[in-house]
C-alpha cells in the first residue's frame, strides 16, 4: 500500500511536471520550466512535511501519496544537470551559472518560506 | 505518449523510495542524506547518458519519454533535496548543509557531463 501511493504519486508528478515544462518553453534557451517547477516543488514540500508533521495525525500514505510521489517527481534533478551542462555546451556560460545559483538560492529560500508558511498556519490553527 | 511518461515517473519513484529506504534505515535527517545524494548523481548521469544517446537519434522517442523524461526525471528530485538541506540547517549542521549542497550540485553536473560524453 506504501509503495502503491508512492507509485500513484509519482504518475502524476511526472505528468503534471511534463506538461507544464511544455507549456512553458522559452525562446533564449533558458531553461525556465524546470526552474519554475522546483522552485514550485520546494515551496509546497516545505510546506507540506512541516504542516503535517504539526499536526502528525495524518496516514503515512498521504506523506508517500503525496510528498514523495507527487512532489518528490515532479521536481527533478537530473533534468537540471543535464540542462546546466547543454547551456555551457552551446557557449551560454552566463545562463549556466545563473541557472545553477538560481536554482539553489531560490530553491532554500522557497523551501524555507513553506516552513515559514506552514508554521505560521499552524499555529492560527491552533488559537481556534 | 503521456501514460509512458507516467508510468516511467511511477518506477522511477518507488525506486527512489525503496533505494531511499534502504540506504537511510534509520531515518534520521539529522545526519548526511546519503540516500538522496546518490539518487541525484547517479539519475543524473543516466539521463546524460541517454540525452546524448536522443539527440544522436540512438534511442526512439518512446524511450527517451519513458526512460528519460520519466524514471530518470521521477527518480531525481530537487524538492527533497531542499527541504533536507533545511533541516541540516534548522539543526544548526551548517558545515554538513554546505557539503551537501556543493557535492550534490557539483557531483551531479559532472557525472551528466560524464554521461553525455561516454
Amino acid at each position: 500500500m506504501k509503495l502503491f501511493s508512492v507509485m500513484l504519486g509519482g504518475f502524476f508528478g511526472t505528468i503534471t511536471r511534463y506538461s507544464i515544462g511544455e507549456w512553458i518553453q522559452t525562446d533564449n534557451g533558458f531553461p525556465l520550466g524546470t526552474l519554475l517547477i522546483n522552485l514550485l516543488g520546494c515551496f509546497v514540500l516545505g510546506w507540506f512535511l512541516t504542516y503535517f508533521t504539526i499536526r502528525n495525525n495524518i496516514r503515512p500514505e498521504i506523506t508517500l501519496l503525496i510528498g514523495t510521489g507527487f512532489i518528490g517527481s515532479f521536481t527533478t534533478f537530473s533534468t537540471f544537470s543535464v540542462e546546466t551542462i547543454l547551456l555551457f555546451q552551446n557557449g551560454l556560460a552566463f545562463y549556466g551559472t545563473l541557472y545553477v545559483l538560481m536554482s539553489i538560492i531560490l530553491g532554500l529560500i522557497f523551501a524555507y518560506l513553506g516552513l515559514k508558511f506552514a508554521l505560521i498556519n499552524g499555529e492560527k490553527g491552533e488559537t481556534h | 505518449m503521456i501514460w509512458l511518461i507516467g508510468i516511467g515517473g511511477s518506477i522511477g519513484a518507488a525506486a527512489r523510495y525503496l533505494l531511499g529506504n534502504f540506504i537511510n534505515k534509520k531515518k534520521n535527517l539529522e545526519r548526511f542524506p546519503l540516500g538522496t545524494w546518490l539518487i541525484n548523481i547517479t539519475g543524473s548521469f543516466l539521463l546524460g547518458l541517454l540525452a546524448n544517446l536522443y539527440q544522436s537519434n540512438e534511442i526512439s522517442d518512446w524511450v527517451w519519454l519513458f526512460v528519460g523524461v520519466g524514471f530518470c526525471g521521477a527518480f531525481t528530485t530537487f524538492s527533497t533535496f531542499g527541504y533536507e538541506t533545511l533541516i541540516l540547517l534548522q539543526s544548526n549542521k551548517k558545515i554538513l548543509a554546505c557539503v551537501y549542497v556543493l557535492t550534490s550540485v557539483i557531483l551531479s553536473i559532472l557525472s551528466a557531463a560524464l554521461g553525455f560524453i561516454i
